[in-house]
């Protein structure tokens, strides 16, 4: 169920979740709308992460997205709140796979910091103009992005179960 | 470093490390994540505090690792230190020691099966984390309005009591780091009596998996009134003697009055929540903020500081234990009785005594355990106040019966972010005192 969007996103598609509201800023413009919904009382950044939506079964009634949105594979989600209306607003903006970048809000949200690093860890998108975009959770030097879905997942060997035998550790 | 750099260090295998860089080769924009944005300050004034020390040669200045094996330090965190003397100039939180990967762990468990994963994240309240992962899961069904009457207030019972035994450990842990080291017995010895209840009501001291999508596991056993009302009778006594002992003691005022201030405008820049954010004065708990369950319907108060000190947070977290009591009563007053989960065949399993007599509770009941039940496509973040702030959990499910992806966002990894702010300018044994009054806990900080 679409909802009006607030005057000051005017030109941002906005839409409804589950009885939450959600707004789709285009890559290009999301740091000023960043800075709109700043101004109107979204003070606080709750959370910032991201999805991969590689494996995503396509297919009508999955993965809805109002109209004039282009589904890409990444997709970074941004959690607001404004302490002083009591409300919550979802930003959800599109990134793509072969230009995995998106400017940093650092300077609207200092505490996006954390989580952009965070972010950057954990599926390699890169925060234009963040201070200091480096791993966070991962050692510094591993490879690869590990949350992302072409990322193996791996396991310890268990006892007993298929192929235990194959993939026993040579001594 | 400027972002092509990193771009460029990601192709040729080298990237970054993480660390505090000389003083050299900072830049006031980096400076800025310390000192200036938060105030909104302009790059030229915060290049100007940059020089805290008059003389900024290297040899003046030294730069220490607190942890990550430092006791006081709760955990596996690492603080970088640059010093000079006994001074903290800057500080760099260094963390991911424990990471272990839960997020991506929780990809392949069933909607049945996270309850387990999501339990172990923050293991000092771990019905808090099991209790936001269920609503947000049954906001996905759309089944959060069916849950039944007694299964929603004793996940509230559950919760308020868990509060109780979180925020007693950190009177415990708190006063250890400081050096009364009698509050740690103390309180360890009040937590292990409510997780005694617990264990009696989920048969574990901690990692439940008890509030499940749909309710709650089982019922609670018989005496359980009688074993609430003897912690309710038990523990506003042994408060009275932490007042006594910590609360009006000079050597604890000392040691955190004044000691890592933070502004309300600074709090809520770096997305501090919980106790970090009302000791600056803001009266935002998200029990009253954006009531879930029936905490619209049950009479508290919402604790706040005025000065934004260690001190602040430490009687904040002392007296929502009294808030949790007096919550505790109310809600043994209207404890409904009824079924303790819902009675929907997709989401509940049948009854152990239908196993017996019927082939197809048996099969439904295998098919639950092994297949899991589907949960609708679609997004949705729920977030509730938990003893360390707001947790939050974000699913997006692609209609299967694993989750998409599934995040946390867990109040202590934002928290530490003020960590730097607090600290800067301060002495090297207050240190101790500011990370202890954030009260952060590893296991969530790294999932």
């Amino acid at each position: 169920m679409p909802e009006p969007a607030k005057p000051e996103v005017d030109d941002v598609v906005a839409a409804n979740s589950r009885g939450q509201r959600v707004v789709f800023p285009h890559r290009a413009e999301y740091f000023a709308s960043m800075r709109a919904l700043c101004a109107d009382s979204f003070t606080m950044l709750v959370d910032l992460t991201a999805v991969d939506y590689l494996t995503y079964p396509s297919g009508p009634g999955s993965r809805v997205l109002p109209e004039g949105v282009v589904a890409e594979r990444f997709e970074v989600v941004v959690n607001l709140l404004s302490i002083a209306r009591r409300e919550r607003v979802r930003v959800r903006v599109q990134v793509p796979t072969d230009d995995a970048n998106i400017a940093s809000l650092f300077d609207i949200y200092p505490g996006s910091e954390a989580m952009e690093r965070e972010v950057y860890d954990m599926f390699g998108i890169v925060f234009i103009d963040h201070p200091d975009l480096t791993r966070i959770l991962m050692p510094e030097d591993w490879q690869g992005f590990p949350l992302r879905k072409d990322y193996d997942q791996g396991s310890i060997p268990v006892q007993f179960s298929g192929d235990f035998a194959a993939r026993r550790v040579p001594r | 470093m400027s972002t092509t750099d990193i771009l460029a260090a990601i192709e040729g295998g080298n990237e970054p490390a993480q660390g505090l860089r000389p003083r050299g080769v900072l830049t006031a924009r980096e400076l800025m994540r310390e000192v200036g944005a938060v105030l909104r300050m302009s790059e030229a004034e915060v290049a100007k505090l940059g020089d805290l020390p008059e003389d900024p040669s290297e040899d003046q200045t030294m730069i220490i690792n607190m942890g990550p094996q430092h006791p006081s330090t709760h955990g596996v965190l690492r603080l970088m230190l640059e010093l000079q003397g006994e001074t903290v100039l800057r500080c760099k939180p260094i963390i991911g020691y424990l990471h272990t990967g839960m997020e991506k762990t929780a990809e392949s468990l069933t909607f049945m099966q996270g309850g387990t994963n999501v339990t172990r994240m923050d293991y000092v309240s771990p019905l808090n984390n099991e209790l936001v992962f269920s609503l947000a899961t049954e906001k996905l069904l759309g089944i959060e309005g069916d849950i039944p009457e007694r299964a929603v207030w004793m996940r509230m019972l559950l919760s308020e009591l868990n509060r109780m035994s979180s925020h007693l450990l950190f009177l415990a842990t708190n006063g250890m780091d400081l050096g009364a080291v009698s509050m740690m017995i103390y309180g360890w010895r009040e937590r292990e009596e409510v997780l005694r209840f617990f264990q009696k009501v989920t048969g574990l001291r901690m990692n439940h998996n008890f509030i499940r999508p749909g309710g709650v596991a089982a019922d609670l056993p018989a005496g359980w009134r009688d074993d609430v009302l003897r912690l309710l009778e038990l523990i506003p006594p042994r408060l009275a003697e932490y007042d006594v002992l910590m609360t009006g003691q000079p050597i604890w005022r000392e040691r955190l009055q004044g000691v890592g201030v933070i502004t309300a405008q600074e709090a809520i820049a770096l997305s501090a929540t919980g106790p970090t954010l009302r000791g600056t004065g803001i009266a935002w708990d998200l029990r009253r903020g954006q009531p879930y369950l029936h905490y619209d319907e049950l009479e508290f108060d919402v604790i706040v500081g005025s000065y934004g000190d260690a001190f602040d947070r430490y009687s904040i977290r002392l007296n929502e234990v009294r808030e949790s009591i007096r919550l505790v009563h109310q809600i043994l007053d209207r404890m409904p009785g009824g079924d303790y989960r819902i009675q929907n065949k997709k989401v509940t399993p049948p009854p152990r005594a239908r196993i017996d007599e019927s082939m197809e509770a048996l099969i439904h009941h295998f098919k639950l355990f092994t297949e899991g039940f589907k949960v609708p496509a679609g997004e949705v973040y729920v977030a509730i106040e938990s003893p360390r702030g707001e947790i939050g959990c974000y699913i997006a499910s692609d209609g299967s019966a694993t989750p998409y992806r599934l995040h946390v966002r867990a109040p202590s990894f934002v928290n530490i972010q003020c960590l730097p702010h607090m600290m800067r300018g301060g002495l090297i044994a207050d240190a101790v005192a500011i990370i202890s009054s954030i009260d952060p806990v590893l296991g969530e900080v790294d999932r």
